[in-house]
């Protein structure tokens, strides 16, 4: 097992990666992880096993003679978890970094996340909610050993001072580990003051350090939850029901020779078919072969015309008056000039890489669950009524996650592992093949805003109308989480955008359309940002003004945004770089801001619309404010990750429903970006005093207005509705039209 | 019954012949590197080396393999499976890859570097349209940045 590996997975001489149990052991046991987790490769032997197991300084810490042990309680998936959360604690410490290991921390009350209220990873909130904390910890930890030797060698404890991992008394010239002393240290109360270091003192935080789970990535050696081996298992792959709501109605064998019959077990579920056999190929090839009934349920009929003929007609109802700051009835009834424009936007899945698994063991006394997701404390809550079971009788081992981007935040697969485990009382791994992954997703939710922004007689903004009307993804998933009947996601980006509108008025109508809706990348603001930035875009155009100077005028009160957008003008050349022509083509250049997660990105998209239609994303430069960066790798990635990941869904995806039933099935009718076809990405970042901000989310926002801005830019098309693909690109004869 | 030589190592089993190569490495030979993607041959996750090419696991039966398979297992342990001039390249990948941070959630890279590997193999030096034109599997993460700059990098490490 690695350090750096925290489902470990050794490599045995014949090139072939296993999981022999004391590995899986150790995967399932969090801190009490054993003494070989932490051996680093020292010798084993002196002390007893015992004694190499370490010591729990705190809920985050352990140490031991040959290690310190730091307990992550965030998933990673790819964001860089754990390495930032470990380099906070490390940073109080006085350890060497490469002597610490890193382990995913089992389901618990101790790691509540304090934003999220439970055991989960998302909103960008791991290294926020753990910037004081885990550092408090460290630096707790450090005290309580100093301490320890101060009892020890009865000396002053402001005599003593820490480095490398031992304590040293400098006038007796007397050093000893942090190892021997965490039994004492332990002991110790924990201190009622607990002073952190300052930023000059800081000696990882804000520093490049490799990630830990990079070369385990690189080599096949990282353990996926589809990579999750237990004794005895059997692999399940699975159909649910076409359409939302849907249940099963009866299942045909009919087509099975007696041979798969005495192979394969089927599990019936309320609303599912699995067929479990002792590989994954077998299992869903014969989930081809049988003829399934469905009862279709109320959403049926459901369509995607259907959905945003909803969603408009949404928009003429009241709803409820979110804001309403100054006098919007005023400004609109004194307007030298009204603008008006309705925005749509499509349902859009995650396509996380690794497709939805669950490996789940369940006994009449304890379900086990070994799964890659973001909501360990979900499948608590959940699978003791599912199972009969107390919630402690649930374990969670949390592997890597294939991609996450809020489709993780759902317990959906590994509620159906555990059921499908129960009912064949052996270990299954439930795979959910790529087109059941698509069909069956919380959705980014579809949208549909109208805005009216009254303009004075020099074109100066006077009042601003902004109208929602949605589905609710926190009716569903954290319903503890509405206000009034509102979700605030639905809002998000709007309620509290930065710029100086003499009046705001925002009104949020909740409409369902029969599709399940989730946690997308930046979950509201991806939607709101594109509607609200693409407006501002429109107002510059109509009035004449170019698209930063508008923005700008309008951020006199929030010099965060004003700084990263002035940089992003530099940086991109805004004024003084004009595209180089490209013959039988238009070239154009968008611009686009948005705040959210504590964090500010400016993006700029340069693309290049040929004659024929074909769109070209040249190049986008990002500038992002997270005011404290604590690896500027990992925000660089998250960045660069972040706008692909939104230049995918504003170019081509987009969810078709027919007869009430996902028409996509896969990458080929809801594509990815290729490296072919990706932008060349410049990134800077910019720090700042604020409050530490969030990396994981904040660039997928800007993405989508920079590109349809830059569209606009080059061919007078104003796209009102994504995705980018739907729409003919090529240039309109002035004056700008608009297809929306 | 199926008869292969994965990383050097000859193998006889009694898997259904039509079973596409990635079960077979993955179910039957716990050889979990190789991942599971899409099944159609569009993401390339699953991608293996068959004598020296890039290939797509998931499409091809394992029964019609007549070739040399290697695995990313066989980068994380260069004995198996590689000659000593495939060897050399596949620790400069991997050593090109670490470097430069590659991977974010990380489930698409073994195919990644199998797929650079086998780029870097035929064409040394790539230019850009080339590592555009090979480097066809997709990365949900955007890590293709670093990827491009990885195999530059592993380019420039020849020596
Ligand atoms: S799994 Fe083979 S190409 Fe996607
Ligand atoms: S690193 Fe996540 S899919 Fe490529």
């Amino acid at each position: 097992m690695t350090a750096d590996d925290p489902a470990g997975c050794p490599v045995n001489l014949s090139g072939r990666t296993a999981l022999p149990p004391v590995t899986r052991r150790a995967l399932l046991a969090g801190l009490g992880a054993g003494a070989g987790a932490l051996v680093l490769g020292l010798r084993l032997g002196g002390p007893g096993a015992a004694e190499l197991r370490p010591i729990a300084l705190n809920a985050w810490l352990g140490i031991s003679p040959h290690g310190a042990v730091i307990l992550v309680d965030r998933s990673e998936m790819g964001q860089g978890v754990h390495t930032a959360l470990p380099m906070l604690l490390a940073d109080e410490l006085d350890y060497p970094w490469d002597r610490i290991a890193v382990r995913m921390a089992p389901v618990g009350p101790a790691y509540r996340n304090p934003i999220l209220g439970a055991m989960a990873t998302g909103g960008s909130t791991s290294v926020r909610a753990g910037f004081l904390p885990l550092r408090r910890a460290g630096a707790a930890a450090r005290i309580m050993l100093v301490e320890a030797a101060a009892a020890l060698w009865r000396v002053d404890p402001a005599d003593l001072v820490t480095a490398d991992g031992e304590v040293r008394h400098p006038p007796s010239e007397r050093a000893v580990g942090y190892g021997a002393l965490a039994p004492l240290a332990a002991r110790r109360p924990v201190p009622a003051t607990i002073p952190l270091r300052g930023r000059a003192d800081w000696q990882l935080i804000g520093r490049p350090i490799p990630r830990r789970d990079v070369a385990a990535k690189t080599d096949g050696r990282a353990t996926f939850g589809i990579d999750v081996r237990v004794p005895g298992m059997v692999y399940a792959a699975i159909r649910q029901c076409p359409t939302f709501g849907g249940t099963l109605a009866a299942v045909d064998t009919a087509a099975l020779t007696e041979a798969e019959r005495a192979e394969v077990r089927l599990v019936q579920l309320p609303d599912a078919v699995a067929v479990v056999a002792d590989g994954w190929w077998r299992a869903r090839r014969t989930l081809d072969r049988l003829a399934i009934r469905w009862d279709r349920g109320a959403n049926a009929s459901n369509h995607t015309d259907a959905i945003r003929a909803r969603l408009t007609a949404a928009l003429g109802r009241a709803g409820t008056r979110v804001v309403d700051r100054g006098d919007v009835d005023a400004a609109l009834a004194g307007a030298a000039r009204r603008l008006d424009a309705d925005y749509h936007l499509p349902l859009v899945a995650h396509l996380t890489p690794e497709p939805m698994t669950a490996t789940a063991e369940v006994t009449a006394e304890r379900c086990t669950l070994w799964v890659p997701t973001q909501a360990q404390s979900l499948y608590r809550e959940v699978l003791p009524d599912l199972l009969g079971l107390a919630p402690d009788a649930i374990t969670v081992n949390t592997t890597y996650l294939g991609g996450g981007f809020g489709r993780r935040f759902e317990a959906d697969f590994g509620i159906q592992a555990a059921l499908i485990a129960r009912a064949v009382g052996r270990p299954v791994q439930l795979i959910w093949d790529r087109a059941e992954d698509v069909r069956h997703d919380f959705y980014r939710p579809a949208h549909a805003g109208r805005v009216t922004v009254a303009l004075g007689a020099e074109g100066e903004i006077l009042g601003w109308h902004h109208r929602v009307a949605g589905p609710s993804i926190m009716a569903r998933a954290l319903p503890q989480m509405m206000r009034d009947d509102i979700d605030m996601t639905t809002i998000e980006g709007l309620h509290d955008q930065p710029y100086a509108l003499p009046a705001l008025r925002i009104d949020a109508i909740r409409q369902e359309v029969g599709v399940p809706v989730g946690f997308w990348r930046s979950v509201g603001h991806a939607i709101n940002a594109f509607v609200l930035e693409s407006m501002l875009d429109e107002v510059a155009h109509a009035t004449g003004r170019d698209p930063f100077a508008l923005r700008r005028a309008l951020l006199a009160g929030a010099p965060r945004h004003r700084r990263v957008l002035e940089r992003l003008a530099e940086v991109a050349g805004w004024h003084d770089r004009p595209l180089a022509p490209v013959a039988g083509a238009r070239r154009g250049r968008g611009l686009a801001l948005h705040g959210c997660f504590g964090t500010i990105v400016g993006e700029v998209c340069e693309v290049t619309v040929f004659d024929d239609g074909r769109l070209a994303v040249d190049r986008v430069v990002a500038v992002i404010d997270c005011a404290t960066v604590i690896n500027p790798e990992t925000v660089d990635g998250q960045v660069r990750g972040g706008i692909i990941f939104g230049l995918s869904a504003a170019l081509a995806q987009a969810i078709t429903i027919q007869d009430g039933a996902v028409v996509e099935t896969g990458y080929r009718d809801h594509p990815v970006l290729t490296l072919a076809d990706s932008p060349e990405i410049e990134v800077e970042l910019l720090k700042s005093d604020a409050a530490i901000g969030g990396v994981g989310e904040p660039a997928t926002p800007p993405i989508a207005p920079a590109l349809t801005n830059a569209i606009f830019a080059a061919t007078g098309r104003r796209l009102r509705s994504l995705p980018v693909a739907a729409h003919d690109v090529r240039a309109a004869a002035p004056p700008a039209g608009v297809d929306g | 019954m199926v008869r292969l030589t994965i990383n050097g190592t000859p193998i006889e089993t009694d898997a259904d012949p039509e079973m596409p190569l990635l079960w077979l490495l993955r179910d039957r030979l716990d050889l979990t590197g190789t991942k599971y993607g899409c099944g159609s041959g569009l993401c390339g996750a699953c991608t293996v080396l068959i004598d020296g090419r890039a290939v797509r696991s998931c499409t091809v039966p394992a029964g019609t393999v007549t070739g040399a398979v290697v695995t990313i297992e066989a980068v994380a342990d260069a004995r198996h499976g590689f000659t000593p001039d495939q060897a050399r390249l596949a620790d400069r990948v991997r050593r090109a890859w670490i470097a430069e941070q590659v991977p974010q959630c990380g489930y698409c890279q073994p195919g990644m570097v199998l797929a650079a590997l086998a780029l870097l193999a035929v064409d040394p030096a790539p230019t850009e349209p080339a590592i555009a034109a090979a480097m066809t599997n997709l990365c949900r993460c955007g890590t293709y940045d670093r990827v491009r700059r990885a195999i530059r990098r592993a380019a420039d490490d020849r020596g």
